[in-house]
C-alpha cells in the first residue's frame, strides 16, 4: 500500500475517465456524422471544421438551458436518478484491459485499473445495477407516462440480463477463467472467440444492445413513443447526463465485446510496444460503433412485446444451447484439437434453427 | 487504529444508518433504496474478508435482482400512505425496548469473550486468485452436488409458483 | 486487522434491526425486506467464520443463502401482489380474515 500504488491508480482512473468522456463527446459527433451519410445528407458540418466543434457546442447549449423539476416530483430521487444512470456506465470500463502490462521503471503496470480475478462477475454486477438509475427517473417524475415507460425499460433489461450473463459465460468457457486479462491472452496468434463461436459473439452483442436501451431495443425511450419514456421530465444539465450515460455504455458495451470475442488488445507487434494495444481497442471499438450506428440508420424498431417474445422465447434458449455446445466442444477438444471446429459448426446449425423457428412464428397471425 | 480497523467503523456506521434508514422510511421507495445501500456495504465487507465471488453475487442477485423486483411492485401497487388500523398501544415501544436489550445482549456476548482467540486471519493473496474459485465451483460440484440440484430445482419450483400466483383466473373480468 | 467478534458484533446489530422491522412497520413490503436483511446479516455471519476457520464451507453455504432468498422474493412478492388484488390493501393488520 505504498503511495506508487496510490499514484498509479490515479492516474489510470483519470485518463480512463478522459478518454470515456472525449470519446462520448465525439460519439455523438460520429453518430450524427454517420447517421446523416446514411440518409444521404451531410450532417453537422458548420460549428468549426466538419464540424469538429458541434459537440461543444451541444454542451454549453445544455449548460444554458433551463431546468424545470415538476412540481411533485421526489426532489432528491429525481436529482440523484441521472447521476445513478451515469456513475455505472463509467465503472463498468475499469476491467476492461486495455493493453499488455508494460514496465515501468522497476514496477509491472497493468493497463487495466482493476485486474480482478472476477472481471467478468464484475461487468455483470454493473449491468444488474444500471437498472436502478432508468426505473428511479421514471418514478421520481411523477409522470404517469414516465413511470411506465421507466419500467417497461426496466424489464426490458432485466430480461435481457439473463442472455447476456449466458453470453458471459460462454466467454469464460472458451477463455478458461473469469479474469479479462486472462481471456484476452487466450485469443492470442489470431485465435480470436469470435471465429469458434460466432453466435456467441452475436448472442452478446444483440443483449448487451438491449441492455443499453439501443436500436433497435430502444422503443421505451425514443422520442416517438411513449412521450419519451422515463427522461420525459428531464431537462438541461440531468438531460444531458442521460444522454451521456446512453453514449457511454455504448462505448463501454463496444469494448466489453471487443475484449471478450475479438480479441481484446491483441494486433501485431503489441507484445514490443505495448502502448499499441489502446490505439487497436480504439479501432476495434470504432468498427463495432460503427455497426451499431449502422443497425440504427438502417432497421425499424422492435415492438415491445415483440422485443420480450424475443429475449425469453428465442435468445434465451438459443445462449442455453450455445453454452451446452460450446461446452462439450471444450471437453471433446482435449481428446483432440480438431474437435474444437465443431462447435462453430453446431452452433450455427443452432442459430439456423433458431432463425427459422422466428421466420416461422413471424408468419403467424398472432404477432403480425 | 490500523488503517482496516478505520475503514471498518466507518463501513459498519454506514451499514447501521442505511438500515435503522430502512425501518424508520415513512416512504417504501426510500426504504428499498436504503436497502440497497446497506447489500452494497455487505458485499464490500466480502470484499474485504477476500470473498470476491460471493461480493459479486451479492450484488449481481441481492441488489441488482431483489431489489428491483421490491422496486418494481412498490411502484405497481403505489401503496405509499396506510391509514391507521387497529394498534395495540403498547406494541411499538414494548417491541423498541426488547429490541435494543437483544441488540446490547448479542453485542456484549460476542465482544466480551477472550480477545486473544478473536483475530481474524488475514486473507492471503491467494484467496484472491482463480484457484480459491476453482476450489469452490468443484466443492459445490462435488461435496455440495445435492444441495446444488436441489436449489435449481427449487428455483425452478419458485419462477412457477410466481407465475401461476398471479395469473388470472380463466373469464374473470379485469 | 479486525477481529473476528467485531463482525459477528455488526451481523447481530443487523439482525436485531431486521427483527424491529418485523415488528413495528405495518406495511408487508417493508416486513419482507427486514426478513431480506435478517437474511443478509447471518450471510455475513458465514462469511466471516469461513475467513476464521479457513473453510470454504461458510461461503458455499452464503451463497445458497442468498439464491434461496430469490426464490423465496419471487413468491413472496407474487403472494402480496396477489392479496393486494383481493383486498386492495398491504397493510398488515387488515389481513386478519382467518382469525379466531
Amino acid at each position: 500500500m505504498d503511495w506508487t500504488l496510490w499514484l498509479e491508480l490515479v492516474i489510470k482512473a483519470l485518463v480512463l475517465i478522459f478518454a470515456l468522456l472525449g470519446g462520448f463527446a465525439y460519439l455523438t459527433w460520429y453518430e450524427r456524422r454517420l447517421l446523416a451519410r446514411f440518409q444521404s445528407r451531410l450532417g453537422p458540418n458548420r460549428a468549426g471544421p466538419f464540424g469538429l466543434l458541434q459537440p461543444i457546442a451541444d454542451a454549453v447549449k445544455l449548460i444554458f438551458k433551463e431546468e424545470l423539476t415538476p412540481a411533485k416530483a421526489y426532489k432528491l430521487v429525481f436529482f440523484l436518478a441521472p447521476i445513478m444512470t451515469l456513475v455505472p456506465s463509467v465503472i463498468i470500463a475499469a476491467v476492461i484491459p486495455w493493453g499488455p502490462p508494460f514496465q515501468l521503471g522497476d514496477r509491472i503496470v497493468t493497463q487495466s485499473i482493476a485486474d480482478i480475478n472476477v472481471g467478468v462477475l464484475f461487468l455483470m454486477s454493473i449491468a444488474s445495477i444500471a437498472v436502478y438509475g432508468i426505473v428511479l427517473a421514471g418514478w421520481s417524475s411523477n409522470n404517469k407516462y414516465a413511470m411506465l415507460g421507466g419500467l417497461r425499460s426496466a424489464a426490458q433489461m432485466i430480461s435481457y440480463e439473463l442472455t447476456l450473463g449466458l453470453a458471459f459465460v460462454v466467454a469464460i468457457l472458451l477463455g478458461n477463467s473469469m479474469n479479462l486479462t486472462d481471456i484476452v491472452e487466450a485469443q492470442r496468434d489470431g485465435r480470436w472467440f469470435v471465429l469458434v463461436q460466432p453466435v456467441g459473439a452475436l448472442i452478446l452483442w444483440i443483449a448487451t444492445l438491449a441492455e443499453v436501451n439501443r436500436h433497435p431495443f430502444d422503443m421505451p425511450e425514443a422520442e416517438q413513443e411513449l412521450t419519451a419514456g422515463y427522461h420525459t421530465e428531464y431537462s438541461g444539465m440531468k438531460f444531458a447526463l442521460f444522454f451521456m450515460a446512453e453514449y457511454q455504455k455504448m462505448i463501454v458495451v463496444s469494448a466489453i465485446l471487443a475484449t471478450l470475442f475479438f480479441g481484446g488488445y491483441l494486433g501485431p507487434w503489441v507484445d514490443r510496444w505495448p502502448l499499441l494495444g489502446p490505439v487497436y481497442m480504439f479501432l476495434k471499438i470504432v468498427i463495432l460503433l460503427f455497426i451499431m450506428i449502422w443497425v440504427r440508420a438502417t432497421w425499424p424498431r422492435i415492438r415491445y412485446d415483440r422485443l420480450m417474445a424475443f429475449g425469453w422465447k428465442v435468445l434465451l434458449p438459443l445462449a442455453l444451447a450455445v453454452v451446452m455446445i460450446t461446452a462439450v466442444g471444450i471437453l471433446l477438444a482435449e481428446i483432440n484439437p480438431w474437435m474444437i471446429w465443431l462447435i462453430p459448426i453446431f452452433s450455427l446449425i443452432a442459430g439456423a434453427f433458431a432463425s427459422l423457428m422466428i421466420d416461422r412464428s413471424l408468419r403467424r397471425k398472432a404477432y403480425a | 487504529m490500523s488503517p482496516e480497523l478505520i475503514l471498518f467503523l466507518v463501513l459498519s456506521l454506514v451499514a447501521i444508518a442505511a438500515a435503522i434508514g430502512m425501518l424508520i422510511s415513512p416512504n417504501p421507495v426510500y426504504s428499498a433504496l436504503f436497502l440497497v445501500i446497506n447489500f452494497s456495504t455487505v458485499a464490500v465487507f466480502y470484499l474485504i474478508l477476500g470473498a470476491p465471488f460471493i461480493a459479486m453475487a451479492q450484488i449481481t442477485i441481492y441488489a441488482g435482482a431483489i431489489m428491483v423486483l421490491f422496486l418494481f411492485v412498490i411502484m405497481l401497487l403505489g401503496a405509499e400512505k396506510l391509514a391507521p388500523g387497529k394498534v395495540l398501544p403498547y406494541q411499538k415501544p414494548l417491541a423498541i425496548g426488547l429490541a435494543i436489550v437483544l441488540m446490547v445482549e448479542s453485542v456484549y456476548a460476542v465482544l466480551a469473550r477472550n480477545p486473544s482467540d478473536a483475530e481474524i486471519i488475514v486473507p492471503t493473496e491467494a484467496a484472491n486468485s482463480i484457484d480459491a474459485m476453482r476450489d469452490l465451483g468443484i466443492m459445490l460440484f462435488s461435496d455440495y452436488l445435492l444441495p446444488f440440484e436441489v436449489t435449481s430445482i427449487l428455483l425452478l419450483v419458485a419462477m412457477i409458483g410466481a407465475i401461476v400466483l398471479t395469473k388470472r383466473a380463466k373469464g374473470e373480468q379485469e | 486487522m479486525v477481529p473476528q467478534d467485531y463482525y459477528i458484533a455488526l451481523s447481530a446489530i443487523l439482525f436485531t434491526i431486521g427483527a424491529l422491522g418485523v415488528l413495528i412497520r405495518r406495511n408487508a413490503l417493508i416486513i419482507f425486506m427486514s426478513i431480506e436483511m435478517m437474511l443478509n446479516a447471518a450471510n455475513l455471519a458465514f462469511v466471516t467464520f469461513a475467513n476464521t476457520y479457513q473453510h470454504l464451507n461458510g461461503r458455499i453455504i452464503a451463497f445458497f443463502v442468498i439464491a434461496v432468498a430469490a426464490a423465496e422474493v419471487a413468491v413472496g412478492l407474487a403472494l402480496i401482489v396477489a392479496i393486494f388484488k383481493s383486498k386492495h390493501s398491504i397493510d398488515v393488520d387488515q389481513m386478519s380474515s382467518l382469525k379466531g
